[in-house]
């Protein structure tokens, strides 16, 4: 990286990629040959920056300087004022919300100040295309460190002391598993990378896979080293086709460099990766199950024990990782377990990748210390609810896990907290909702998911949460007992103590959480009939206040379904006749509300 | 196998892509996804074909095609239409803009309009959570939608 003077990085991520940022590369490229710029300039196309609120994202190294929101007709600003005349476009920079001046340096950007990047260490800073650059900023370097220094039984020594945990979801301790695994002897066994992330709102291994497709690779082999294990297998979404090819470029250049394949660096070593797509079934999340799908079959779970550390694909012993997870590892063989073991907390050392979305300005990925707070999540680094409206819950573990509120704002993160707080760490989707999220109706939303991801194979799960979320139905259409809230709690025993997998056991998690922060709403629904969100449709009907209504008509324009007529009362003042919504023709999308510059137009 | 229908040049590709995966039925998932590549849906004859050539029982093939969403027994539309539903996408109206494309195209989720032109489907995260909520026609991502920007969306594909 050298011979170049500045650097021009592209997010190439999925977001950034979905507005455009590719046109922005093509631009670069020609706009930078045109003027002869070539030799002084490089683009690169990278990972994920996190920052997706502000995407598309260009970053010109080295001074640092952090462009926001670039179209594609900026980049000839780009190009005549910073890389030629070397002035900053100030438009283009990110704006601090509070003060409204210019940040160009995301260092003093309050949405990285808190974070540490070790999984994401080369996202966004590296072209994940060219593993020259991962090796430049010390990829492989662990790998070489356990080959040439460190026995099979070091390695798995050093993972136990760093207190790694899964982050897939459970938190079971890294080194542990790898250890039995280690202790089976077999002719052969697998390294597994759990890449099927499928709790929807989260793109924490997605991003990773994306931007540094090597540190996986890389860590998948120092496993194979200290389980004994020479195959690994990368089980991803088919959903995810930029991360597929990134991985399938990233193997076969591991491959031409000799890190993966025969004799690795020299060391006598074996050990090559193969990929497996997933057809889109969450359960296959769920570590039994990803392994019946990689054999062919249905994605269905299996009870454990036997673990897969005994028998896992192919009957062979199998650890099975998640990417986050995998991403930690070449840096705690190369910094050291105890560097590790000094960030996080007690029990849940490191970091932890979350992806923040919803209700938030700043929705993106965030890579934080385990302890960190809730409170400085939200209001610091997410800078805080859209729109100045009122923070109302955080959801995290996504289908597994549950509703966080303004109570838990200054919990600090780590396993054992969330679950105390009725939660859970989960994979890392973290969707902050506001005011205008119903409670009952997330819980429904969930529970349709399930419903929808219910592998079928045992009777709590299949049933039990089909008629919770008929319940949910009933409760959010204004039909709902007090009977159904108990109904609901019962039921939602019975699946957690007797469903097959981790999936069926954890399911009831956002009804059950959502009744214990938000039982008034619950009780709003069944006996005033009321949402005080007013997403609930089936109780709610839009009303026009005739004395108000000035019978300019723009509402009735503007109605998709034809509902709103006039009438023939004038109001006194007024010149024309006031409008009327027909309640069985409106079909209560909001949009007469949000075209009346009158407020005439109310939810009762 | 008199029941199936199929083109000799169809059985042919069907035929190819089993054999490149060694007619192996452990490798049915990934025979289905290049089948379903090549022909965008798996109907009925195209499963009892996959499972003569990888030697396994028809009802194993479609216990699999039924079971993974990503597979697909019904053709989608010209420009097939998909809205996201995942968490962040929901909580920012996701479900508005879905019941206006229904409304437009007059089809329920997992329809097809008569003339085939569109299609409309639901999944779950595309991971362009900044711009939610977010639909994807064909390999196009629109982002930031609302309602009222659904009409102008659909316009970009008329004929």
């Amino acid at each position: 990286m050298a011979k170049y003077k500045l650097h021009v990085l592209v997010c190439g991520g999925t977001g950034c990629k979905s507005s455009n940022s590719l046109q922005i590369i093509e631009n670069f490229k020609s706009l930078i040959a045109k003027n002869n710029l070539q030799d002084d300039v490089q683009v690169i196309k990278t990972g994920c920056f996190g920052f997706c609120e502000q995407g598309p994202i260009v970053k010109i190294m080295p001074d640092n300087t952090f462009y926001t929101r670039v179209k594609p007709e900026d980049v000839e600003r780009i190009v005549n004022e910073h890389l030629i005349k070397g002035r900053k476009v100030p438009d283009l920079l990110y704006t601090n919300p509070e003060n409204k001046e210019h940040v160009s340096d995301s260092k003093h950007m309050d949405f990285y100040k808190k974070q540490i990047r070790i999984a994401l260490r080369n996202c966004g800073f590296i072209d994940p295309e060219n593993i020259d650059e991962c090796i430049s900023r010390g990829g492989y370097e662990a790998l070489g460190k356990c080959l040439s220094e460190m026995t099979p039984e070091q390695v798995i020594a050093e993972m136990k002391a760093s207190g790694l945990r899964g982050r897939g979801g459970a938190g079971f301790p890294t080194g542990l598993k790898w250890e039995l695994c280690a202790k089976n002897k077999a002719d052969q066994k697998y390294v597994i990378c759990n890449a099927d992330e499928g709790d929807p709102g989260a793109f924490m291994d997605r991003s990773i896979l994306e931007g540094d497709p090597n540190s996986v690779i890389e860590a998948m082999a120092i496993c194979g080293y200290a389980i004994g294990a020479t195959k690994g297998l990368i089980y991803i979404r088919a959903e995810y086709p930029l991360a597929i090819d990134r991985l399938k470029i990233a193997i076969r250049q591991a491959r031409e460099y000799g890190l993966l394949g025969e004799d690795i660096l020299g060391s006598g070593f074996n050990f090559d990766i193969e990929l497996r797509y997933g057809a889109g079934a969450f359960v296959c999340g769920e570590e039994t199950a990803l392994i019946h799908s990689m054999e062919g079959m249905r994605g269905e779970p299996t009870l454990k024990p036997p673990f897969p550390a005994v028998s896992g694909y192919m009957g062979k012993p199998s650890n099975v990782n998640n990417v986050e997870t995998f991403a930690n590892v070449p840096v705690i063989i190369t910094k050291g377990a105890e560097w590790f073991n000094k960030i996080g907390t007690e029990k849940s050392k490191g970091t932890k990748v979350f992806a923040l979305a919803g209700q938030i300005n700043n929705v993106g990925l965030i890579e934080v210390p385990m302890g960190i707070t809730l409170r400085e999540i939200i209001y610091e680094i997410g800078g805080g609810i859209k729109g100045g409206r009122k923070f109302k819950a955080v959801q995290t573990g996504g289908p597994s896990g549950g509703c966080l509120t303004e109570k838990h704002l200054d919990t600090p993160i780590d396993y054992e907290s969330l679950m105390a707080a009725g939660s859970m760490m989960g994979s890392g989707g973290m969707v902050v909702m506001d005011e205008t999220s119903c409670m009952v109706a997330i819980a429904k939303f969930y529970l349709e998911f399930t419903c929808e991801e219910s592998c079928g194979k045992c009777t709590p799960c299949r049933v039990g949460n089909k008629r919770m979320c008929e319940i949910l139905d009933k409760i959010t259409k204004g039909n709902g007992t007090m009977k159904d809230l108990e109904d609901l709690r019962n039921l939602a025993a019975v699946i957690k103590d007797t469903a097959l997998c981790g999936l069926g056991q954890t399911s009831p998690n956002p009804v059950l959480s959502t009744m214990d922060n938000f039982m008034d709403e619950y009780i709003e629904h069944v006996q005033d009939k009321k949402c005080r969100a007013g997403v609930c449709k089936s109780l709610m009907s839009y009303v026009i206040d005739k004395e108000v209504c000035i019978g300019c008509g723009k509402c009735a324009k503007g109605c998709p379904a034809d509902a709103i007529t006039k009438t023939e009362y004038i109001a006194p003042g007024h010149k024309l006749p006031s409008m009327v919504i027909n309640s069985e023709k409106c079909i209560k999308c909001g949009a007469c509300i949000s075209g009346c510059k009158f407020g005439a137009i109310s939810v009762k | 196998m008199s029941k199936i229908k199929l083109s000799a040049d169809k059985l042919n590709t069907i035929k190819e892509i089993c054999a490149s995966f060694g007619n192996k039925s452990g490798e049915v998932i990934n025979v289905l996804h290049q089948v379903q590549g090549k022909f965008g849906y798996l109907p009925a004859e195209v499963q009892e074909a996959v499972a003569h050539e990888l030697q396994m029982p028809v009802a194993k093939v479609y216990g699999i095609v039924s079971f993974y969403s990503f597979f697909t027994m019904q053709p989608k539309g010209k420009h097939p239409i998909s809205i996201c539903l995942g968490t962040a996408c929901y909580v920012r109206g996701a479900e508005k803009v879905l019941d206006e494309f229904k409304r437009q195209l007059n089809i329920p989720d997992g329809g097809v309009t008569p003339d085939g032109k569109f299609s409309i489907d639901t999944l779950r995260c595309v991971g362009a959570c900044g711009l939610a909520p977010v639909a994807m026609i064909g390999d196009k991502v629109y982002g930031r939608l609302t309602p009222d920007k659904v009409k102008d969306v659909l316009a970009e594909y008329a004929e």
